[in-house]
């Protein structure tokens, strides 16, 4: 049977390939837009994925007794997937959704002054 | 539970195919929405239970919402794409 | 053109992630990571090690991040302050039962929202994830009733003290224990598994879920109305 981390590791890559293929190949620019969406969800998943190892628990502490036995706190690290890949996408995922916003304000903008979404046809750069 | 996952990642890489395909933007908004909110679920199965909720609170919320009033603000259908 | 370059990149793209990543799970924690889960509890006192990383340890990346956050928001009303050339369909009112309701939900999920930023340092949870919630009360409350004018002083004032105060708090650590934003002998650590305890955890983490709550909700508020035209509001 396939291994969790192998799953989810593709699944997260074969969002990205999506994602960029979307990107690439779309002109209209909200589908694009879905595009970057989709390889940040892809990204997301990865970057989690460097840390997790099965049959470990959420790093969120449920021992009293650990302040007090420094034997049993010398253990801890053992039971828990890494926290920083956690706090870094935690991090990642609140700026993401500012920038898509400031994109799609873009977005919206741009079509108030072409009346379209088709990047093919914006042709006031073109020579 | 590894049946689950399984199911869980081939219905997104297949909603992800069909969300590049699908004509009307709304549709497609909704199609990633959904995916943001499976990747959430996996988060919860790899033990991160605050990243689950930001994703699930802020990407398949927030960002859907976003995307809607952007679209509600220009157009619907996807215009062009031919050559 | 398009045509030819796509596949290749992505299979550039896919050759370098299948080189890059590793398909199976490390056999332990990084070095990092292992040094604050073993002196997170002895440190701060908060049983949730991930907020003990982003408010303590990574405490001035937070600030950044609030910052971008504020940025962004700042860019997306600047780019749609314009009052031109956008076709906004007349909105139909909603009606008395949807109106009534969303005011009897705003407070209970207002109040939602602050209880998960309160409980960051105890349980899954925080700052982004409470503001985000409070951003979808008002935003509940925009859907509604589109004519809502919201209290843009407010939130403004709410949004520039919290920043303002989070950068205080660090001070403050700067002048007692000699480091930004540091939890060394500013407020008691309190007992585990209290609601207050952990120091300034909960104080920056509340003031972090006000500051996104009031970016998040102006965003929303800026994307749905900023640059209409004044004949098509209804």
């Amino acid at each position: 049977m396939i291994e969790p981390t192998t799953l989810y590791t593709l699944t997260g890559a074969l969002l990205i390939l999506i994602g960029f293929a979307a990107i690439m190949l779309k002109r209209n620019l909200i589908k694009m837009m879905l595009g970057f969406v989709m390889v940040e969800a892809g990204v997301h998943l990865l970057i989690i994925c460097f840390g997790f190892i099965p049959g470990r628990t959420a790093p969120i502490i449920n021992t009293p007794d650990l302040l007090t036995d420094p034997a049993l706190m010398s253990a801890v690290p053992q039971q828990f997937v890494d926290p920083v890949v956690q706090a870094i996408v935690l991090t990642a995922i609140v700026i993401a959704v500012g920038v898509t916003a400031l994109m799609l304000a873009y977005v919206v903008r741009l079509y108030g002054v072409h009346k379209t979404l088709d990047v093919g046809r914006y042709v006031s750069l073109k020579w | 539970m590894i049946f689950v996952d399984v199911l869980v990642c081939a219905a997104m890489i297949a909603t992800a195919i069909a969300a590049v395909f699908q004509r009307s933007l709304i549709s497609a908004v909704i199609m990633v929405g959904f995916i943001s909110l499976m990747v959430s679920y996996l988060f919860v199965r790899m033990d991160a239970p605050d990243v689950a909720m930001t994703e699930a609170a802020i990407a398949a919320g927030l960002t859907t919402v976003i995307f809607l009033i952007a679209i509600r603000r220009t157009e619907d259908t996807e215009s062009g794409d031919k050559e | 053109m398009r045509q030819i370059l796509t596949p290749i990149v992505l299979l550039l793209l896919g050759a370098v992630l299948w080189q890059a990543v590793p398909f199976t799970a490390p056999a332990d924690i990084s070095e990092i990571g292992r040094r604050f889960v073993e002196f997170g509890v002895a440190d701060n006192r908060a049983a949730n090690i991930v907020t003990s990383v982003i408010v303590n340890y990574r405490g001035l990346d937070t600030l950044g991040e609030v910052s971008v956050l504020f940025l962004s928001v700042t860019g997306a009303i600047f780019v749609l302050r314009r009052r031109e050339g956008l076709i906004l369909a007349t909105p139909t009112p909603s009606s008395e039962l949807v109106a009534t309701g969303a005011r009897l939900l705003f407070g209970p999920i207002l109040l939602f929202g602050a209880y998960i930023f309160a409980h960051g340092h105890l349980t899954p949870g925080g700052g982004f994830q409470g503001g985000a919630i409070v951003a979808s009360s008002v935003l509940l409350l925009l859907l509604a009733d589109r004519d809502r004018a919201m209290a843009h002083n407010a939130l403004g004032w709410i949004e520039s003290m919290s920043g303002f105060l989070y950068v205080v708090v660090g001070m403050v650590g700067i002048a007692i224990a000699g480091s930004f934003l540091s939890n060394k002998g500013i407020l008691p650590l309190g007992l585990w598994n209290d609601l207050f305890s952990a120091g300034l955890i909960p104080v920056i983490y509340v003031l972090v879920g006000l500051k996104v709550g009031s970016e998040l909700a102006t965003l929303i508020d800026a994307m749905m109305h900023s640059g209409e035209k004044e004949g098509t509001q209804a």
